[in-house]
């Protein structure tokens, strides 16, 4: 479960091409023209190394951290088949981090230094697993909506250029399709139950509504310039069309089970064809992103519980003639 | 314990976790090396790779290679191997494979003997 790239307006490295053999620069963005894929042992600029690594540590520390907010209810969850399914749900997706630490390994980040960059703090992930799933409709929500936004950006993402990257979201996003119907399912049982089960789902979806719009990142006007990313085909869309791809698929199915979003500027422009809406916080998000949000210090401090405690037993286990070798795709 | 951070998740609560504390830092293979996976959907195909696992020896891999790449369709079998026993070909070399499509007489296709036995017969034919 991601949501976009969060790339740091104020950070100026790696703006620059600048140095790069023009040669080889050339060759690099032909094959990419062409639609190959790039490969681990291929010539690739710094920034596109390093915009990669960024963008797929990010996804892998999500993936990670997003099973906690839903982990949190297994023990609860109403019903068996239920439990089962979150259970397999929350095993998916530590594992879609397995596989995206993986792709990020091939361009030269160790896993270990990708979850010290975690705990410390100094790697972000995304943003709305800084909120709490207070009761079991949020986790509802987010199985359906915050995952169905993960699968909108993790198939663009999959048609790009890193092969590595792209053979992992395409395993994932097979994995997920049953997230979202799981989800889908969750929240149709509550919006079709009880005056109560209504209540609940309707007030988790009040609750959900501003993470979900800021999800896919900060507006085109206010993001960084991405023109050179779009053109190597690390970022796919930009936030604003995928939020625009999104809405246009979930609003509808939203409003079909009665249910209300708390946005009364909310409505598709027939003449444009685009959503118009309310633009979220964006202050909220930044303050949240940069550690100030209601649940960033449990989140973090559960991952540094985990890592600590299970040192020893890795520790035990560790052959003696152990030996990292780079994974070749 | 009046500090106790209270979580939604009671296990969470149970733990008892300090917010601030630090750990130190992961050391080098603490997350272990790296095993290639080769996944057989049924018996009779080929096994093909799937993508790796860390694990610190190969009966583990097995597990986590089960866990990772059997979670749905189906499996028969599966392949674990040290990524330290790979060799491979360097992709600057992908032109070494470029002259495959050229050896034309490689290809049963381009074999066309029909009109030649037609001629043949034909030319028997006007004979007798």
């Amino acid at each position: 479960m991601y949501g976009n790239a969060y790339i740091d307006p104020n950070d100026q490295r790696g703006k620059t091409i600048e140095g790069e053999d023009p040669v080889l620069l050339a060759e690099f963005e032909a094959r990419i023209l062409a639609g190959e894929k790039i490969e681990p042992q291929d010539w690739m600029p710094q920034l596109y190394r390093k915009q990669l690594i960024r963008m797929i540590e990010q996804h892998a520390h999500s993936e990670i951290i997003g099973a906690l907010p839903e982990g949190t209810w297994i023990t609860r969850a109403p019903g068996f088949r239920r439990k089962l399914a979150l259970m397999a749900k929350v095993q998916d997706e530590v594992g879609h981090a397995q596989l995206l630490y993986s792709a990020a390994e091939t361009l030269g980040k160790s896993r270990e230094a990708m979850i010290n960059d975690l705990i410390t703090g100094k790697s972000k992930y995304s943003n709305v697993f800084n909120y709490p799933a207070i009761t079991w409709a949020d986790s509802a929500i987010i199985a359906w909506l915050i995952d169905a936004g993960a699968i909108v950006n993790q198939l663009a993402n999959s048609k790009g250029s890193y092969g590595p990257y792209c053979r992992a979201l395409e395993r994932i996003c097979y994995e997920e399709s049953f997230h979202l119907k799981y989800g889908h399912d969750n929240v149709v049982h509550l919006a079709t139950g009880t005056p109560k089960q209504r209540e609940m789902v309707q007030d988790a979806l009040t609750r959900w509504w501003p993470a979900i719009m800021h999800f896919f990142g900060p507006p085109d006007t206010i993001s960084v310039h991405t023109e050179v990313l779009m053109k190597w085909k690390v970022k796919m869309m930009s936030n604003d069309d995928m939020r625009q791809q999104y809405l246009d698929m979930y609003v509808p199915k939203i409003w079909d089970l009665g249910l209300v979003l708390p946005d009364p500027n909310l409505h598709k422009n027939e003449e444009t064809g685009k959503w118009e809406y309310t633009e979220p916080d964006w202050e909220e998000f930044k303050r949240v992103i940069n550690g100030d949000g209601p649940c960033n210090a449990e989140r973090l401090a559960v991952r540094r519980m985990a890592e600590e405690k299970g040192r020893w037993v890795r520790r035990a286990i560790l052959g003696e003639k152990a030996n990292y070798t780079v994974p070749f795709a | 314990m009046e500090n106790m951070h209270k979580s939604l998740d009671p296990r969470i609560t149970r733990a008892n976790l300090d917010l601030e504390e630090q750990i130190d830092p992961l050391n080098e293979l603490d997350q272990f090396q790296t095993y290639e996976v080769f996944h057989q959907k049924k018996r009779g195909q080929q096994h093909v790779h799937v993508g790796i696992v860390h694990a610190p020896n190969a009966d583990m891999a097995l597990l986590y290679a089960k866990e990772q790449y059997a979670r749905r369709g189906v499996t028969s079998n599966l392949w674990v191997v040290p990524s330290s026993c790979v060799t491979a070909t360097e992709y600057f070399d992908e032109d070494i494979f470029a002259t495959t499509a050229e050896k034309i007489y490689r290809d049963p296709a381009t074999y066309k003997v029909m009109d030649r036995i037609q001629a043949f017969k034909e030319r028997q034919a006007q004979k007798s």
